[in-house]
């Protein structure tokens, strides 16, 4: 019985994680981030790859989209193209990501610690995140929900195919951050998933730092209460969203590099997990983000239950979670808002 | 909007093409796969484009429709005709059920939810023993008329294109019609429909199982025309794919839908066959290149391509003609004596600490226009959303003619004989003034939708056009009538609200700053209708900031500020009225 809710909780954690980020991202683009399984996926797999001595194509990836992120810069910002400007382009979209590949073609072959391939597998994705914001949602950011969610779909299948052609059909594992085991009977914990609470902790501990103390944080929220009027106090909406998705591909790898080395992670796997994370962001009404934790760690545990009671139907059960939800919400609060675009 | 010929011709069109020598068979096939795709499609252009509902679960909907005959006819041994009815019977007797718990969640909940069912159905087909898990079921007997069968791709073609061309027809029916307009305000003005009887959650509970039954026969003629069936073509990623048909086609089209079809299938297909040489590379390349396509449309033509291409066709949507023989009955008038329309006593609302509205008690007779006015924030608009119950009163009565309002809906106000203009004026931009007109007249028609699918409703909706007509004319705007409402300037739209609320043949107008965004001349036309409707037997209450039009027009007036009634009168009392003055020019010492 407790070793299921271990296991619940472990999952959980990765949920919420996942969870945040997705209401994060929401919360300041109003895009639904369907891509957030790709970050994990990304992250795991060029982490993975590393650790096995090999370049990652996604270090290349992020330099072929931070080319196209720098065309859309430049023609965005044609009327006007003061050197300045050019300058901080060529360095944000071309400058980083070559210098990424670089160090990595540089380190690959060689035998890191654990700790480098951690940080550039963080460097790689979040420059993809990044530059994602940039070509997929910058220009469309004015539209509707829907307008971006069918945005987020594309980009989730290109992202997914895109991975595919990387990566390979095969699954991989990652190396143990920690092989450290203990046993306080009767559960045995592993240094990984200790890990894995204590970096979730942490990082939901920066997160409200982040938005309760500092100027930027507070741009974000100010962003996603009203984006014209955080438009007219001078602060740079295009910005709050790539910092928003920056930090989406930042939280998506580190949840992917928890958790290859526990379960072999294949190119379509970030989506499934990705979704659990959804459910969870749901439940929390994609806006709160204590209740998305809590309803992540739900989740969690309904999904380690049910696979070992029916595990047939462990994900129509996760994924069937939803509905008493969504039923409560409807009857909760009827919907009285007006489709504005 | 429903031509006829232009149906008529493509579908002589499609019937044509088969017998067309040297038609290469893999043709057909694409073809067939276009019109089963087409069905979802334009089950969503009217779910997705004009109800503005967003479902990602439509393919869920097929799979109901194809494992229901898939089981019927191979364990139960039913004929495919027979399990017609009965597969889309399962598809909407599931859209019932989810769409009761995701139809009255607002904006992205509902595509959120769909993903999820869609996933969860998905796993649900796999795993299910009577549905064959992964495998699927196969062995599933063809179409047959007679001793013909339907096996190969060109004989089921004519089946399926006759689905496709007569769901056309019906959706287009169904669109250009009393519930038609129902559907096409749900999108953006359902608080204004909603005002005028129209029931926003039943509305698009209706467009949610209509939208599934056509996804239901598309699983029908999908699991014939296959024979076979497993849950692939029934997952998430079939569902994010018919999403995407219908808005490259353009989701608020009918055809939008037909032609998106087109596209993605014929995309698809050629993607297939020359990415591989292209790259070289192993891998779903489609899929990549599907991904960045759908990003770039929505980014250059976020209205699809079907738009795009009616907008470079030299016709132009012919005016409707209007059967104008048959009226609708109208409400008898109050007669002419000294009688109380509308009594407000003593109501007050709270919103928690604040008082918006605080004990105010007045009331409007027969045949009077009485204004309500106050500085901003006062609680002029709050007494009219009191009045009309879109707001409950925290206490205090509200009654009509006697009748009590206490906790009734706002529909039920409508029909006792009360509308209404809004301050922020709220039309549906793409629909005609007519038809916007036209939904004010909605609680006095009664075809349902599936009179209107059939077209059986045309005497009912000949009575309301003409009634709508009417009273478009009334206020002046016959020259506008087949404009679209979004066109027209400001002034005019209020215009417009003014002829929608009186088709709603009420006795008591209430009209939210009528004045506001008007001309000078404009003014003087709306004061003019405004006496004339007055001496025809109609109260009128109404709240303006436009002191010189107040003043002229109004028989009474009362002055509410910070919540709470401060005067009393006729426009000369109201005038030199000391507390009038000092709420608005401020404490004079």
């Amino acid at each position: 019985m407790l070793f299921l809710l271990q296991d619940g909780i472990t999952n959980g954690a990765i949920y919420a994680l996942l969870g945040l980020a997705l209401v994060l991202v929401f919360a300041v683009t109003r895009v639904i981030l369907i891509p957030q399984g790709e970050f994990v996926t990304y992250g795991a797999l060029t982490y993975a790859t590393l650790a096995s001595g090999q370049v990652p194509g996604t270090a290349r990836l992020a330099v072929a989209m931070g080319i196209l992120a720098l065309g859309l810069d430049l023609y965005a910002g044609r009327r006007s193209l003061r050197p300045a400007l050019i300058g901080r382009a060529l360095a944000t979209n071309i400058l980083l990501p070559a210098a990424i590949l670089v160090l990595t073609s540089s380190l690959a072959d060689r035998q890191t610690p654990v700790a480098i391939d951690i940080a550039l597998s963080l460097l790689i994705v979040g420059t993809i995140g990044l530059f994602l914001y940039r070509i997929a949602f910058a220009p469309i950011a004015h539209t509707s929900v829907l307008v971006l969610l069918i945005a987020a779909v594309g980009s989730h299948l290109a992202l997914q195919g895109i991975g595919l052609v990387f990566f390979g059909a095969e699954g991989q594992r990652g190396p143990a951050l920690s092989n450290a085991t203990f046993t306080i009977d009767p559960l045995r914990f592993t240094g990984q998933s200790i890990a894995v609470y204590a970096v979730t902790l942490a990082l939901i501990a920066v997160l409200w730092l982040f938005f309760g103390f500092t100027l930027y944080g507070k741009a974000l929220r100010a962003t996603a209460v009203n984006r014209l009027g955080a438009r007219l106090v001078g602060i740079r909406t295009g910005l709050s969203g790539q910092i928003a998705f920056l930090l989406a591909a930042v939280i998506g790898a580190i949840s992917g590099i928890l958790i290859v080395p526990i379960t072999t992670l294949y190119y379509d796997t970030g989506f499934l997990i990705g979704l659990k994370g959804f459910v969870a962001a749901i439940i929390g009404g994609l806006v709160s983000y204590p209740l998305t934790a809590v309803a992540a760690l739900l989740v969690g545990g309904v999904e380690a239950f049910s696979s070992f009671y029916a595990s047939n139907f462990k994900e129509v059960i996760v994924f069937a979670l939803i509905i008493p939800v969504l039923l409560l919400r409807s009857l909760a609060k009827p919907a009285v808002e007006e489709e504005k675009d | 909007m429903a031509q006829r010929w232009p149906v008529l011709l493509f579908a002589a069109l499609m019937a044509a093409i088969p017998f067309i020598p040297g038609m290469p068979p893999f043709w057909i096939v694409l073809l067939d796969n276009i019109g089963l795709s087409a069905l979802v499609a334009m089950g969503l252009v009217l779910l997705t484009g004009v109800g503005g509902l967003t479902s990602f679960g439509q393919a869920a909907f097929c799979g109901f429709g194809a494992y229901a005959t898939a089981v019927l006819t191979t364990t139960y041994g039913l004929s495919p005709w027979l399990t017609l009815p009965l597969s889309l019977l399962v598809s909407g007797i599931f859209a019932v059920a989810l769409g009761l718990v995701t139809v009255r969640l607002s904006g992205h909940y509902l595509p959120l939810g769909t993903i999820a069912w869609g996933l969860g159905l998905f796993y649900l087909f796999s795993k299910l023993e009577f549905l064959g898990r992964n495998d699927g079921i196969s062995g599933i007997p063809p179409l047959a008329i007679g001793s013909l069968k339907m096996i190969d791709p060109g004989a089921i073609y004519f089946a399926i294109w006759t689905a496709v061309i007569l769901c056309a027809w019906l959706t287009m029916n169904l669109l250009d019609s009393r519930t038609g307009r129902a559907i096409r305000a749900l999108r953006r003005g359902h608080v204004a429909a909603e005002a005028f009887g129209v029931h926003p959650p039943r509305t698009k509970l209706l467009v949610f199982i209509y939208a599934a039954v056509l996804a239901g026969l598309s699983g029908w003629l999908y699991a014939h025309f296959q024979r076979a069936v497993n849950p692939t073509p029934f997952g998430a990623q079939a569902g994010i794919e018919y999403l995407f048909v219908a808005v490259v086609g353009g989701a608020g089209y009918v055809w939008g839908g037909v032609l998106g079809a087109a596209i993605v299938v014929v995309l698809k297909e050629v993607l297939q066959d020359y990415l591989p040489y292209v790259f070289h590379g192993e891998g779903q390349l489609e899929t990549i290149v599907f991904g960045m396509m759908l990003v770039l449309l929505l980014q250059l033509a976020p209205g699809g391509v079907w738009p795009w291409l009616t907008a470079r066709l030299p016709t132009r949507p012919n005016r409707k003609a209007i059967e104008t023989s048959s009226a609708l009955p109208v409400r008898k008038k109050a007669a002419p004596i000294d009688d109380v329309v509308l009594q407000v006593d003593h109501a007050s609302k709270r919103f928690g600490g604040l008082i918006a509205v605080n004990d105010v008690t007045f009331d409007v007779g027969t045949r009077e226009i009485v204004a309500l006015i106050g500085p901003n924030g006062a609680g002029k608009s709050t007494t009219f959303n009191l009045i009309t119950g879109i707001l409950p009163a925290s206490s205090g009565a509200i009654s009509v003619l006697g009748e009590r309002l206490h906790r009734m809906t706002p529909q039920a106000i409508t029909k006792l004989g009360i509308s209404r203009t809004f301050q922020h004026v709220k039309l549906v931009a793409d629909m005609t003034v007519l038809e916007n007109v036209a939904i004010g007249a909605h609680l006095r028609g009664k075809a349902g939708a599936l009179a209107s699918l059939l077209r059986l409703d045309r005497t009912d909706e000949a009575k309301l056009l003409t009634e709508a007509a009417r009273q478009i004319e009334r206020v002046g705007l016959s020259a506008q009538a087949d404009t679209l409402a979004g066109n027209l300037s400001l002034g005019q739209q209020r215009i417009v609200e003014i002829a929608r609320a009186l088709c709603a043949d009420p006795m008591l107008l209430l009209l939210d700053e009528p004045a506001a965004g008007l001309r000078q001349l404009e003014k003087q036309q709306l004061a003019t209708l405004l006496r004339a409707l007055r001496d025809g037997g109609m109260s009128v209450l109404l709240v303006e900031h436009d002191m010189g039009f107040v003043m002229g027009l109004a028989d009474r007036i009362v002055v509410l500020d910070f919540g709470a009634k401060i005067a009393e009168g006729t426009p000369e009392k109201i005038r030199t009225n000391p507390e009038v003055i000092r709420a608005y020019l401020g404490a004079v010492t």
